[in-house]
């Protein structure tokens, strides 16, 4: 006979139940088996509102064990408020070490941005992602998208690009460029900016992603070739702030914040607050390299 | 330094959060009891159990003293609550039938199997507002029930039966439409897994079930006002208490308390283009925890406008309206635009620039041949 | 006109049939034209049409001709993928070397056959374009699924057919919403045959619109056939139109072929009731 203990306070390690975390595993699991493939998960609700990181946050509390230590960023940023937020509540649900610096993290958790550091292998880099559909803004049916996919029918998508290079005279999307996955699928890599894609790339870490509101979990499991789509003759670019450096360190290699200062001026600061923090310290660092960022004069 | 978007870190946050606390309690009134919360702001945790999809009026209503009344907030919090307890069983399906009435019209026939039983209900009262509720006193309350207590004919308390339904009447004379094959009756878990379309009618009613209230009523009355193909009439709506039953480890099916909840049977006709086809009826259903006409009538009206998907009615769209109604998903979202975007607004920036770069290049090149 | 063998097929169709709703074993037994109806008398399904069968060579135009009810466009619904087949085979010879029964193909490999082997013009332009794309981007579809990633030479070929079938290349990155419908028609023609396909399906592309223009696209249509030797299935309720098109016609009605044969020969003598009534009445 199982007490019902009425008004108690303690919860489960990790919040969820344990079957929920075996099915999160599991789905995971599938997920990395099928680069760029959305997994249907039953997603359930979290003290934190849809949309603002329950996805995330499913993954964190189904992998984290009692000995990692987790990072959690929002926009680049350690201490931005809905960051803290979650910081607080995985803290309180696991007892988990937390930490700011990105080399000594086990667990990171980020909303679109990935580290200007390299991540290693034995990193687990947590997307929290709100549209996991690439293709959702060319068919907004949930049963077209699924038959596209399956069939591989990405034809809309490419059309769309065509669309914008036409229109604009470039493929006018900015964060959350679509990617095509172990050449097979398209996948939305959370909005994160162009200057962070090709870091999806052949890289050393365990990508994993989950649309808490949608429902769907995927992977980008390490070295696997992630390109961005691409014409022959219309490719892909990272952003570029025009020669523009770090106000406070000088730094170019890396993406920046655009601010706004009282006087109306504007200026430039590195947007990774870890990074930020160890250049301005002085602190040895091992950034990520690819060919687009050597191209960045 | 000039303005940073939302860094503040954990400091701002626990201080938003006292201040919270803070204009909660700040004017110092006396705290109000969950008790009270739950017998006298009865269909707003109604409301909240409803949306929250957890049939624990209690804590609906400790949600609702948590929100200060904010019921998607309250429906919120008990959803979240939901996630930490464990799913036992399932319980014996529910037989409405055996539902003790407390409630039930029927607007199709002017008789039915019982009589109409108006019940509990604001339709015919005239909304007033009532300054006097402001003096109530607790002896005015003990006045107002042992004068009711009096009016009550104890004598004819066996009276009160279970009825049969209005639509075993129309199925008898054979004027339901049958389920077709076409129709897919898998038995799905929303809760358990992710929604996919084509979804079975298990699927979107219990979808429905939980839905916001207001999104309902929206997209039911925009299938009222034209904006679709049903034409419905309340063949019946109750509201009681039904009794749960679940089957132990031994297989043994036992009774473990009652619910209380409103059921709609909605009688439809579809226009049908189909030449000498008959015009069967169909029912449209909804069901809903707790008193809720509104939401059951609007959940009927859905569920029949979905079954025949109509281009240009979003109510006949059953991924329109199954994902736009979903509450505490709707909630999140549209409020998630509030968090900072300024990394994919800076990414769109770039783009923006060289587009206008480029097309500043061009026209100064046609101004120059 | 060539003569061709039994073997030189490029499409072979056997016992097309499509029926609606619920048929049991005498359904299409009890309908046709010798009972006036589609509709089965004991199940109330209807005999959209049945045992069609016929061959297409090479280069070859054949007409379809009947009136709504016919099963006339049914026939090429079918055969483009637009329905399910409730019987019935269809072979294309480029596909499989044509051994493979096309109707029973995957979702995948009818996508690749639409995409390579066919190209469709519908009646209305809704349902052949994109109408949130430009013209070009209508074209840039069909050349992307089969493979072609550069943009510029996706812009030369889709200028090149745009230009083939007289709408303004300088139009190329307008939607189709602002074209008048003879225009849309024009670049539904284009996206048609933007891959090369051996076979294209006309369904009651002129109906609908004015006279004067009506006359324009079918000159075009027939300039392009002589030009590119493609096969066609032209399909209409007007034998003016097919007897400016086909090579050979069938003649539909109530979901059966009544007649075919030479169009040249069924239009100076036609030999079924039905077929001589539509030819009396032709202007």
């Amino acid at each position: 006979m199982i007490e019902n203990i009425k008004y108690k306070k303690s919860y489960n390690f990790g919040f969820i139940d344990e079957s929920t975390k075996k099915e999160v595993r599991r789905k995971l699991l599938k997920a990395v088996a099928i680069p760029g493939y959305q997994v249907p998960y039953s997603s359930p609700e979290m003290p934190i509102a849809r949309g603002w990181g329950t996805g995330g946050l499913h993954i964190t509390l189904a992998l984290i064990g009692r000995n990692d230590i987790f990072k959690i960023i929002d926009q680049g940023s350690d201490a931005s408020v809905n960051a803290c937020n979650l910081r607080e509540f995985v803290q309180a649900m696991t007892g988990c070490r937390v930490t700011y610096d990105t080399t000594e993290a086990t667990l990171i958790q980020t909303r679109h941005r990935i580290t200007e550091e390299e991540l290693r292998e034995d990193q687990l880099f947590v997307f929290q992602v709100p549209q996991p559909e690439p293709l959702r803004g060319v068919e907004r049916y949930e049963y077209r998208t699924r038959q596209m996919h399956g069939e591989a029918d990405y034809a809309k998508m490419w059309v769309s690009l065509y669309e914008s290079f036409v229109r604009h005279g470039d493929i006018m999307l900015g964060a959350g460029y679509p990617v095509k996955v172990n050449g097979r699928y398209i996948m939305a890599p959370s909005p994160i900016p162009r200057w962070d894609i090709p870091n999806l790339h052949q890289a050393k870490t365990l990508y994993l992603f989950g649309a808490g509101r949608e429902k769907r979990l995927y992977a980008v499991p390490p070295h696997t070739t992630v390109e961005p789509l691409e014409f022959e003759d219309v490719k892909f670019n990272i952003e570029r702030f025009n020669g523009a450096s770090c106000s406070k360190t000088g730094y170019r290699r890396a993406f920046l914040d655009e601010l706004f200062l009282d006087d109306g001026s504007k200026t430039f600061v590195i947007n990774d607050s870890n990074f930020l923090d160890k250049m301005e310290q002085g602190d040895p660092i091992h950034q990520f390299t690819n060919p687009y960022l050597d191209q960045l004069v | 330094m000039g303005y940073v978007a939302v860094k503040g870190g954990s400091d701002a946050i626990h201080q938003a959060k006292e201040l919270v606390e803070f204009y909660r309690i700040k004017e110092q009134t006396t705290p109000v009891t969950v008790e009270q919360i739950r017998s006298q702001m009865r269909l707003a945790v109604d409301k909240v159990v409803s949306e929250g999809g957890l049939y624990a009026p209690e804590y609906g209503a400790i949600a609702l003293k948590q929100a200060e009344g904010d019921v998607f907030e309250a429906a919120f919090i008990l959803r979240a609550f939901i996630t930490t307890l464990q799913r036992r069983y399932y319980s014996q399906m529910l037989n409405t039938r055996e539902m003790f009435i407390r409630r039930k019209i029927s607007a199709s026939f002017r008789e039915i199997p019982g009589g109409q039983v108006l019940g509990p209900t604001r339709d015919y009262t005239q909304r007033i507002l009532d300054t006097a509720k402001v003096d109530e006193t607790l002896a005015d309350i003990r006045d107002f029930l042992s004068q009711f207590e009096k009016g009550i004919d104890r004598e004819r308390l066996q009276e009160v039966t279970s009825y049969g339904k209005v639509i075993d009447l129309l199925r008898a004379e054979g004027l339901l439409q049958g389920v077709g094959n076409a129709e897919d009756t898998t038995l799905k878990d929303i809760t358990r897994e992710a929604i996919k379309f084509p979804a079975p009618r298990s699927a979107r009613l219990q979808m429905m079930a939980r839905a916001e209230t207001g999104g309902l009523m929206a997209l039911g009355y925009s299938s009222l006002r034209g904006f679709g193909n049903t034409h419905p009439t309340v063949g019946e709506l109750r509201y009681g208490t039904v009794p749960v039953r679940v089957k132990d480890a031994r297989g043994r099916v036992r009774y473990i308390g009652k619910v209380e909840v409103t059921e709609a049977e909605m009688i439809t006709t579809i226009k049908t283009d189909k030449k000498n086809s008959i015009p069967y009826y169909s029912i449209g259903y909804g069901l809903c925890f707790g008193q809720n006409d509104t939401k059951a009538i609007c959940m009927g009206i859905l569920d029949r406008a979905m079954r025949s998907p109509e281009y240009g009615a979003p109510a006949n769209d059953a991924e329109f309206v199954l994902y736009h109604t979903e509450g505490i998903e709707a909630m999140g979202f549209t409020n998630h635009l509030k968090l900072p975007h300024y990394v994919t607004f800076q990414a769109g920036l770039s783009n923006v620039r060289a587009a206008v770069r480029r097309a500043n290049a061009i026209m100064e090149e046609e101004e120059l041949v | 006109m060539s003569f061709h063998n039994e073997h030189s097929w490029l499409l072979k169709v056997r016992n097309l049939t499509k029926v609606y709703g619920e048929p049991n074993e005498r359904t299409v037994e009890l309908t046709g034209p010798e009972f006036g109806t589609n509709i089965c008398p004991e199940t109330e399904s209807i005999v959209a049409c049945a045992g069609v069968s016929f061959d297409l060579f090479p280069g070859e135009v054949l007409g379809i001709v009947g009136e709504s009810g016919s099963g006339k466009s049914t026939v090429v619904k079918l055969l483009y993928f637009d329905i399910e087949k409730t019987a019935g085979s269809a072979w294309l010879r480029p596909y499989g070397d044509g051994k493979t029964n096309i109707l029973e193909a995957s979702g995948q490999q009818k996508r690749y056959i639409r995409n390579h082997l066919m190209g469709t013009v519908y009646q209305n332009p809704r349902d052949g374009l994109n109408f949130s794309f430009s013209s070009g981007g209508n074209i840039a579809e069909k050349l992307i699924m089969a493979g072609h990633m550069h943009v510029g030479n996706i812009r030369e070929r889709a200028a090149y057919l745009l230009d083939k079938t007289e709408v303004p290349v300088r139009r190329m990155d307008d939607r189709p919403a602002a074209f008048s419908g003879g225009m849309q028609q024009r670049v539904q023609i284009s996206k048609a045959i933007a891959n090369n396909p051996p076979l294209l399906f006309l369904d009651e592309v002129t109906t609908g619109l004015d006279v004067s223009v009506q006359a324009r696209v079918l000159d075009l249509i027939r300039e392009l056939q002589q030009e590119l030797g493609i096969a066609m299935i032209v399909v209409s309720h007007d034998l003016s139109v097919i007897r400016m098109l086909t090579d050979r016609t069938l003649v539909m009605k109530h979901g059966r072929v009544v007649e075919s044969g030479l169009t040249d020969q069924i239009l100076q003598d036609p030999q079924h009731a039905y077929t001589q009534l539509l030819v009396s009445s032709l202007l």
